[in-house]
């Protein structure tokens, strides 16, 4: 058995750094690199994408960054994990085995953890008696069916372990737990067993910690932010992992960013629910037993993580059509910036109510005044304001009322009040809204499966 | 004593569906027991009129001196359908920072 393992983040999400990942194979010796790039609508993007094309459905940035850290990779014996393979992961294999023959790897294996999207079945379950209700409102599946546009569980660890175990040195997932990509290697290389609950919660945490790719290194950090040194070259976040599940937060040393209790804390405590119960397909962590300790500059060591028996239940994360919607834009100048976007607002509102549209939501924001904080903002001395970008969005279930608002914008130029530009984008067009529906399944109705393929 | 929140925490929010969640993390134990004893959920809720609709949800992590706020209907139907410029409720937990606390 290994001593320790370094695994590095490569990537937050499907539209982070595209560097980030060569850096963090060259800046310094790493065990395993790890790629999230799925957000709920990323599922339903690439779904739309296969629909088009059955051979696309992952993260098209993955062959091209193969083609760059391969040979590297291949040399270091780096191993990979990436959640990229979306709703296609043998599509994103063949890509990345057509990759490594061009430039002349050969014995490249890669493995595909597939099973997860599970479209293809929700009749089935509806007609057996599962109804996927959605975990926010209770309402069933049989509400939004016809308007389905992808469903996937979400995996855990263990198959990957399993690709791990047949010898993978590339595992491309579907949907998988951001948190099981750093926790896969742990549990191969460790040898922990399924019921090491705590030794679970503690790569799961780990993989928190990792999941968005530089925010736990220095990235979007409220605490003193201008502290943290040559942002625009941030080492992502590197887990040293240890037998005994501690794990130390580190990353590059000569590449930027930091990483400090505040930065792992801020990590720690992002996107949570109940921090004692903290749910993934292969345990329950306790955020509340977990300590920080600052051993040495960018090095945070991360233990006592407790864990819990998982439940019976995977999450299943369905995406269906839900309307249309556009935004549109126009920029105000001082004098009386404030008081010309609101009076165009309202002709603009006058204008829509006389066309008898149908519209779920009209919003609007007044970008530079109040659009992030709302209600909560300051009043400001109108004469110390040198601009404002009104910005108004609409939602309709009907799409001629959508494209019929974008084509009510520009006019506020030439038939409004004055000093206004930042019409150069054009048209708002109108966009698919897609609604996301969280529900539950019995882990006994849905079977992982591994495949390895080699060149 | 009124004490402003910039000064004795940081913290990070995100979005879980329709709900926000604002961790809040004092920099120091004299500000997590300040925190922990003035900074309510009431309070929470009462901070966000306008922009939260729905219940608010406190939970305490004592070992990482934070505490952590779901606010649940607050980002105008969730991240994907929401017309909000924020729609993940990326800004709100320096909205939360803008509170004061009588101490």
């Amino acid at each position: 058995m290994k001593e320790k393992i370094r695994i590095a983040s490569g990537q937050g999400f499907w539209g982070d750094l595209v560097d980030a990942p060569f850096y963090q194979v060259t800046s310094g010796p790493i065990d395993y690199l790890v790629m999230d790039y799925l957000a709920e609508v990323t599922m339903s993007i690439l779904q739309k994408q296969k629909n088009k094309n059955p051979n696309l459905g992952y993260a098209k940035d993955i062959p091209d960054l193969m083609r760059k850290i391969l040979p590297i990779t291949k040399e270091k014996n780096i191993k990979i994990i990436t959640n990229g393979g979306g709703v296609n992961p043998e599509a994103c294999a063949d890509a990345v085995l057509k990759v490594a023959k061009e430039i002349g790897l050969a014995n490249l294996k890669v493995a595909v953890v597939l099973g997860d999207n599970i479209i293809d079945k929700i009749d089935e379950l509806i007609s057996s008696g599962y109804y996927l209700n959605n975990m926010e409102t209770s309402e069933p599946i049989t509400k939004i069916r016809d308007k389905l546009l992808s469903a996937n569980v979400y995996f855990g660890a263990f198959p990957i372990v399993e690709a791990l175990k047949l010898g993978a040195e590339i595992v491309i997932t579907g949907r998988t737990t951001d948190t099981g990509l750093t926790l896969a290697p742990m549990i191969y290389e460790f040898n922990w067993d399924k019921t090491d609950y705590d030794l679970l919660a503690a790569g799961t945490v780990a993989g928190h910690i990792l999941e968005c790719g530089g925010q736990a290194s220095g990235g979007n950090l409220l605490a003193d932010w201008k502290s943290v040194e040559n942002l625009a070259e941030i080492g992502f976040p590197i887990a040293e992992a240890y037998p005994n599940g501690d794990v130390i937060i580190t990353k590059h040393e000569n590449l930027g960013g930091k990483v400090s209790f505040e930065t792992v804390a801020e990590q720690l405590v992002y996107e949570i629910g109940d921090p004692m119960k903290y749910i993934t397909p292969d345990c329950i962590a306790d955020f509340t037993s977990i300590k920080l300790e600052e051993i040495a500059p960018n090095k945070v060591k991360v233990f006592n993580v407790k864990g819990k028996p998982e439940t019976e239940f995977y999450k299943v994360s369905c995406s269906y059509f839900d309307g249309y919607s556009a935004v549109g834009t126009l920029t105000y100048s001082w004098p009386e910036a404030l008081t010309k976007a609101k009076a165009a607002d309202e002709i603009l509102r006058k204008r829509l109510e006389k066309l008898n549209l149908k519209f779920d939501e009209i919003r609007t924001e007044f970008v530079g005044y109040n659009s992030c904080h709302g209600p909560l903002s300051v009043k400001i001395d109108e004469e110390k304001i040198n601009e404002i970008m009104l910005r108004v969005a609409v939602r309709s279930h009907d799409y001629n009322a959508v494209e019929r608002f974008g084509k009510e914008i520009a006019p506020l130029i030439l038939t409004g009040p004055p000093s206004v530009t930042g019409f150069a984008g054009g048209r708002p067009k109108p966009n698919e809204v897609v609604a996301y529906w969280p529900a539950l399944i019995p882990k006994k109705l849905v079977e992982p499966k591994v495949k390895l393929i080699t060149t | 004593m009124k004490v402003k929140l910039l000064d004795i925490a940081h913290g990070r929010s995100g979005d879980k569906g329709d709900a926000a969640n604002i961790g809040i993390i004092a920099y120091n134990m004299n500000g997590y027991e300040i925190i922990k004893k003035h900074l309510t959920a009431d309070k929470v809720k009462k901070h966000f009129e306008g922009i939260c609709f729905g219940e608010v949800e406190r939970y305490e992590l004592p070992n990482l001196m934070a505490l952590n706020f779901v606010l649940h209907n607050t980002l105008g139907g969730g991240g994907t359908v929401s017309l909000k410029h924020d729609a993940q409720g990326k800004t709100l937990a320096a909205a939360l920072l803008r509170m004061e606390l009588e101490v």
